[in-house]
C-alpha cells in the first residue's frame, strides 16, 4: 500500500510554498490513490507554475512525473501518444529529428504533457496556431472514483472543455495525443527590430502577426512619458532551407547554484540592463537561430528563479480584449513605471482569434502582458491592486499559472464560465488557488 | 549493436537502465510478470531509439519455465552481450515474522529463482565465451537487520552465489556483476519513509551502465554506501544486536 510521502513542495515563483503529503502514479495502468478520508489532491507535473496553482498546501499532491512513456509516435502523420508525465524537452528529442514539433511550445521546455494541458499554454506563435489545448486530439481522464473518461472533441467533449485549462481540478490525465506540425528543420530565421514607443511596438507587432508565424516583444518598463513602452519586437518564421548544414547550436550551460540572500534583480540593475538592451538593437538584427535557443531562451540557465533570492517573485500576467488594447496596455505600463518597482522582464504578445478549448483558459482574442517583479511585499501588492483595478475595467483576466495573489473577484470577473466548470471539479480533488479563488463562493 | 536481456523489466531500475540502452539504439528482450506493462515499456523503448525490442510475460516463479524462456531470448537477439537480471519484491518485514507462508515466497522470489535462472544463463555464456551477467543484489544482503532481514538475507545469499559464479566464469571472460543499490525511490519501495540517502531509479541505472562498461565485480550505487557497509560489516556482533538498525 502506498501512503503520502510528507515534503516541502515550492513552486517556480519561490513564493508560494508548504509541506504537503506526496503521493505517486508511475503508470497509466494504476488506479487513483487512496486517500485519508477529507484529504484532497492535485496532479503535481515539473512545477514550472509560478504561484499557488500547482500546490495544495496540508493536502496531498500527486507526483506525476515517473509516469513518463511514449505509447505511440506516428512519423508520417505526426502524432504522438504519451503519458502525462513526459516533458515537452523529451518530446522534442524523439519528433525533431524525424521532422515535427508540437504545434505549440512554450517558454521552457521543462514542463509535463499533463501541465501543459492543464494550464492550457501558449507560445509565440499564439496569433497563428491558438493554444497548447487547441492540438491534443484526445486523453484520458482518471476520476477518483476510479472512472476513466476517454476525452476529445467528439466523446465526453464537456470533460474535455473542463479538463483543458482546468488547473488539474477535474482529475488526473493518464495520457494524451498531439498533433504535431511539420517542420524542415530545426532552424528559425529570426528578426529583431526596435521600436521608439507603444503605438509603434502594438503596431509593428500587428502587422508581423501577418508575416511571422512566431512574435513577441521585449518592452522597457523603465521607459516613461514620450518613450513608454518601448522594446524590441522579435519576429520568426521557420528557415525555408531547414535542411542545410549549420554550425551545431551552441549551448551555454549555465546554472545559479544557490540562492543568493538578496534578489540580483533590484529596479537599479533592471534600469541599466533595460537601457543598454535596447540601445544594442540600434539596426534591426537578423540571425538564425536553432529552436531550443529560439522558443527556451531561459532554459539555459538552470535555476534562474534562484537569481530573484529567498523571497522570490511575482509574475503579473493578464491579457485584456483587443477593442481598446493599446489603452489599457499603455495605463499598465505607466502604473508600473510610475511605482519605480522596476519589472525585471516585460513581455507583450497578440492572442489571436483561435478559441481556447478550455472554460478556464487564459488566451483570448486580444493582447497579453507579463511582468516580472522580485517579491518587496506590501509595496509590490499596492502596484498589483493598481494594476488590477486597469486589468478589471478592461474587462481582461490573469493568468492562473502565473498567479499566487488575485482576489476572487477577479477571478470571476475574468472567467465568467467558472460556475459550469465548477460542476466538474472532482470530489476529491483540490488546490491552494482553487481554494483561495473559491473562498466564499 | 548491443543484444541485451533484461529480466525483471517493469522493475523501475531495469526501465531507466534499458532506456540508457535503447538511447543508444540496443536491442533488447524483456521478460515481466505484468504482461500489459512490460508491453507499455516495450512501446516506449521502441520510440527512444532501440532497434528492436521484443517482450514476454512470465512468472520467474515457474523455475520450468526459464530454459524455454531463454531459448525464446536468444533466438530473437542472436545471442546475449548483457543479461540483467532486477525482478524482485519487498513484503513488509514484519508480516513475513508472523507467516512462514510469506517469509519462503520473500526467498523463492528474491534468492532461489535468481540462483535458477543464472544456473541456466552460466553456461550459455561460457560457451559464448564472453558477455555480461549482471544481477540486483542489495546493501541489505550485507548483513542482516532487524528492519528487512528476510529480504536481507534473500540478496545474500544472491551475492555469495554470485562471487562463486564470478571466480567459475573468470576464465571464460564472463563479466559476473553484482549491484548493491541502497534505498531506491521506486514503486517497490512506495510504503517506506523517505529520507536523505535515497537514490532515484536514473542515477542507479548510470551506475549499473557504467558499472558494466567498466567491466567492475561488485558495485555499491551510489558509491558512498561501499565504506558505509564497510563499517556495518566490522561492528561486533555483541555490539550489533543491540542496535536498532
Amino acid at each position: 500500500m502506498a501512503r503520502g510521502q510528507p515534503r516541502l513542495v515550492c513552486s517556480w515563483g519561490n513564493v508560494a510554498r508548504g509541506t504537503h503529503s506526496v503521493y505517486r502514479l508511475s503508470s497509466r495502468f494504476e488506479d487513483f490513490p487512496s486517500l485519508p478520508a477529507h484529504t484532497s489532491i492535485l496532479p503535481f507535473g515539473n512545477g514550472r507554475s509560478y504561484g499557488d496553482s500547482c500546490l495544495n498546501v496540508g493536502g496531498a499532491l500527486l507526483d506525476m512525473r515517473s509516469m513518463d512513456r511514449f505509447i505511440h509516435f506516428d512519423a508520417q502523420r505526426g502524432t504522438l501518444r504519451c503519458e502525462a508525465g513526459v516533458q515537452l524537452g523529451e518530446i522534442l528529442r524523439i519528433v525533431a529529428p524525424a521532422g515535427w514539433l508540437p504545434c505549440v511550445l512554450p517558454g521552457t521546455q521543462y514542463v509535463t504533457v499533463g501541465g501543459a494541458i492543464a494550464n492550457d499554454v501558449h507560445g509565440k506563435n499564439h496569433h497563428r496556431d491558438g493554444s497548447f489545448g487547441c492540438h491534443v486530439t484526445q486523453f484520458e481522464l482518471l476520476r477518483s472514483n476510479g472512472e476513466r473518461l476517454l476525452c476529445s472533441p467528439q466523446t465526453n467533449s464537456d470533460a474535455l472543455a473542463a479538463t483543458i485549462g482546468g488547473l488539474g481540478l477535474t482529475g488526473v490525465i493518464t495520457w494524451a495525443e498531439l498533433q504535431l506540425t511539420r517542420v524542415a528543420g530545426p532552424w528559425m530565421a529570426v528578426e529583431s527590430v526596435r521600436c521608439r514607443d507603444l503605438g509603434e511596438l502594438l503596431a509593428l507587432t500587428s502587422a508581423s502577426s501577418q508575416s511571422h508565424a512566431y512574435t513577441v516583444a521585449w518592452v522597457d518598463c523603465a521607459a516613461r512619458r514620450k518613450r513608454l513602452g518601448r522594446g524590441i519586437l522579435q519576429r520568426a518564421n521557420p528557415a525555408d532551407d531547414g535542411g542545410a548544414a549549420r554550425p551545431a547550436a551552441s549551448r551555454r550551460w549555465l546554472a545559479v547554484p544557490f540562492t543568493p540572500p538578496v534578489s540580483m534583480l533590484n529596479p537599479a540593475m533592471t534600469r541599466v540592463f533595460n537601457a543598454l538592451h535596447y540601445t544594442r538593437h540600434s539596426a534591426p538584427m537578423r540571425s538564425i537561430q536553432h529552436y531550443q535557443q529560439f522558443f527556451f531562451p531561459l532554459d539555459g540557465i538552470r535555476h534562474w528563479n534562484r537569481l530573484y533570492g529567498p523571497r522570490g517573485f511575482y509574475q503579473y500576467q493578464c491579457a485584456v480584449p483587443r477593442d481598446g488594447a493599446g489603452d489599457s496596455i499603455r495605463r499598465l505600463l505607466e502604473a508600473t513605471a510610475a511605482s519605480g518597482e522596476g519589472s525585471s522582464l516585460a513581455v507583450l504578445k497578440f492572442f489571436g482569434e483561435r478559441p481556447s478549448p478550455g472554460l478556464l483558459s487564459f488566451p483570448r482574442p486580444g493582447v497579453t502582458l507579463a511582468l516580472d517583479f522580485p517579491n518587496r511585499g506590501a509595496r509590490l501588492e499596492r502596484l498589483f491592486a493598481r494594476l488590477d483595478a486597469i486589468v478589471a475595467e478592461a474587462g481582461g483576466r490573469l493568468y492562473p499559472a502565473k498567479d499566487a495573489r488575485m482576489p476572487a473577484s477577479l477571478f470571476r470577473a475574468g472567467y465568467p464560465q467558472w460556475q459550469t466548470f465548477s460542476r466538474f471539479v472532482d470530489a476529491r480533488c483540490s488546490s491552494s488557488f482553487w481554494q483561495r479563488v473559491m473562498a466564499d463562493a | 549493436m548491443r543484444k541485451i536481456l533484461i529480466i525483471g523489466a517493469t522493475s523501475a531500475i531495469a526501465e531507466a537502465s534499458a532506456r540508457v540502452w535503447a538511447n543508444r539504439g540496443a536491442a533488447l528482450y524483456l521478460v515481466g510478470r505484468d504482461p500489459a506493462r512490460v508491453a507499455a515499456i516495450a512501446a516506449d523503448l521502441r520510440i527512444r531509439g532501440a532497434a528492436i525490442v521484443a517482450h514476454e510475460a512470465q512468472d520467474l516463479n515457474d523455475f520450468a519455465a526459464h530454459e524455454a524462456m531463454l531459448d525464446r531470448a536468444a533466438l530473437a537477439l542472436g545471442g546475449f552481450d548483457i543479461v540483467l537480471i532486477a525482478h524482485g519484491r519487498l513484503e513488509d518485514q514484519r508480516a513475513c515474522e508472523e507467516s512462514v507462508d510469506l517469509a519462503m515466497q520473500e526467498i523463492r522470489i528474491n534468492a532461489l529463482s535468481v540462483v535458477a535462472v543464472c544456473t541456466r544463463i552460466a553456461p550459455r555464456l561460457s560457451a559464448q565465451g564472453g558477455g555480461t551477467l549482471a544481477v540486483l543484489s542489495s546493501i541489505a544482503g550485507d548483513r542482516g537487520r532487524r528492519s528487512n532481514y528476510v529480504y536481507g538475507s534473500a540478496k545474500a545469499l544472491v551475492s555469495a552465489y554470485l562471487s562463486g559464479l564470478r571466480q567459475r566464469l573468470h576464465s571464460s571472460g564472463v563479466q559476473v556483476l553484482t549491484i548493491k543499490p541502497g534505498p531506491v525511490d521506486t514503486p517497490m519501495t512506495a510504503a517506506l519513509r523517505k529520507g536523505p540517502l535515497w537514490a532515484s531509479p536514473q542515477s542507479v541505472a548510470a551506475g549499473i551502465v557504467r558499472g558494466i562498461e567498466r567491466r567492475r565485480d561488485v558495485i555499491y550505487l551510489p558509491g558512498f554506501w561501499r565504506p558505509i557497509m564497510w563499517i556495518v560489516r566490522g561492528i561486533p556482533e555483541g555490539l550489533f544486536k543491540r542496535i536498532r538498525l
